[in-house]
């Protein structure tokens, strides 16, 4: 065996309980029939989970971060700047990395055969967009701003606005999807998805008003920071 | 710093996650390529139509295109995967069989590939593990394979088929596959 082949490199650290929604939310009925009801076995961090796809380049055009214009018009509702730096929980940025995103019209409508919400879908708004983050960490799009929409969850049951987000950072490990609510909803005590996540984590999925990032008669500055698992604090040494 | 939560990716993840690519970690025609594929089934048995399987994997000879496999970066090979399920609950993946990767005793692993499944319904995506089945004498000595129970080893074995490997995913109940805390 070479020497490259005994090489570990360091692993990163373990989901943390008090940050993330129990797959089982009694509250939230898609979860009853679809968390796994053993409990997972703990995989060590290997070669395979502390590498991962390092994607975007050729993938990603300048078009792909300004949501509020498509087939030859501009989407209805209200411009949004959403901006913010992507860190791991050592506070390094994450650089050159790809975030997805997508969302409801500013009517809370899809744009997807299932959703058959009785708000009109807007010829000019997908609600499909993806960025890559800079050296130091940061994205910025434009979208509007999507509306609450019904789902029959439960009685007159409404989704807080939000902005699903999905990141990849450097690492297997890293893989995370997200949604980005709006600052002050009336919405947040009845909504079952917002309220899976400890009461303490909640506030980390609220985007920031941010007047400096709000451009004066055309958009409103919403800031939202990410932050993916870091490196192990002490790292295995080489055998 | 504290984490970002994990949140669903709800039932219309198929506006902003899918690729026309994803599926082609290797395109048509490669040598030695083959589909791995399967159904995502939920505690009911019932298929689940709004779910996304993503892999990641080594290339034929064990190594990652990325700066931290510290053996050197090799160029050319994606490695990773996404497949929507389709209206039936299937997926599919375009890949090669991965080469072997130092597991965490320096012994290498058995050929593997990690996988995450994200759906409507999952509040954070679960983790799993395909093996193939047909590589008997290295899955018998992979140290994280191994230490699965006996009687649940078999969820983490792709089953060789005629269009490649077959590797079902079922999220709840009777049969359940292994999932891992990553």
């Amino acid at each position: 065996m070479t020497t490259a082949d005994r090489l570990v490199v360091p692993g990163y650290r373990r989901d943390d309980a008090d940050a993330h929604p129990p797959l089982r939310s009694p509250d939230y009925k898609s979860t009853m029939l679809r968390a796994p009801s053993q409990a997972p076995l703990l995989l060590p961090h290997t070669l395979t989970e502390v590498t991962g796809p390092l994607l975007g380049e050729g993938r990603v055009t300048a078009a792909d971060s300004d949501l509020t214009r498509h087939a030859g018009g501009e989407a209805q509702g209200q411009r949004i700047v959403v901006h913010g730096q992507v860190r791991d929980s050592d506070g390094r940025p994450v650089p050159d990395t790809l975030v997805e995103v997508w969302q409801a019209n500013a009517g809370g409508r899809y744009l997807h055969k299932w959703d058959q919400h009785d708000s009109p879908l807007d010829p000019h708004f997908t609600g499909v967009g993806r960025v890559l983050t800079d050296s130091l960490g940061r994205y910025r799009f434009v979208t509007i701003k999507p509306g609450a929409y019904p789902w029959r969850n439960h009685h007159n049951a409404w989704r807080p606005a939000h902005i699903h987000l999905s990141l990849f950072g450097r690492a297997f490990t890293q893989r995370l999807v997200t949604q980005m609510y709006f600052p002050d909803d009336p919405l947040f005590p009845y909504d079952p998805i917002y309220n899976s996540v400890p009461e303490a984590a909640r506030h980390r999925m609220v985007s920031r008003f941010d007047l400096s990032a709000t451009v004066e008669e055309w958009a409103l500055g919403f800031e939202f920071d990410i932050v993916l698992r870091g490196r192990e604090a002490t790292p295995m040494e080489e055998s | 710093m504290t984490y970002t939560p994990s949140q669903t990716v709800g039932p219309y993840l198929s506006i902003g996650l899918p690729w026309p690519d994803g599926p082609d970690v290797v395109t048509e025609g490669v040598p030695g390529a083959f589909r791995l594929h399967g159904v995502v089934t939920d505690g009911a048995g019932d298929p689940i139509p709004d779910a996304l399987v993503e892999t990641w994997q080594a290339d034929p000879a064990g190594r990652f295109d990325h700066p931290d496999d510290p053996r050197g970066a090799v160029s050319g090979f994606r490695g990773f995967g996404r497949c929507p399920t389709d209206d039936s609950g299937r997926y599919w993946i375009r890949t090669l069989k991965p080469g072997a990767v130092p597991g965490p005793d320096g012994a290498p692993q058995a050929p593997h590939i990690d996988v995450s499944v994200f759906a409507r319904g999952l509040l954070h995506r679960v983790v799993t593990r395909v093996y193939f089945a047909d590589e008997e004498a290295a899955n018998a000595t992979d140290a994280i394979l191994t230490g699965v129970p006996e009687n649940r080893r078999a969820t983490l074995l792709a089953v060789p088929d005629e269009t490649g490997y077959r590797f079902d995913i079922r999220l709840q109940g009777d049969d359940e596959t292994v999932f891992f805390a990553v």
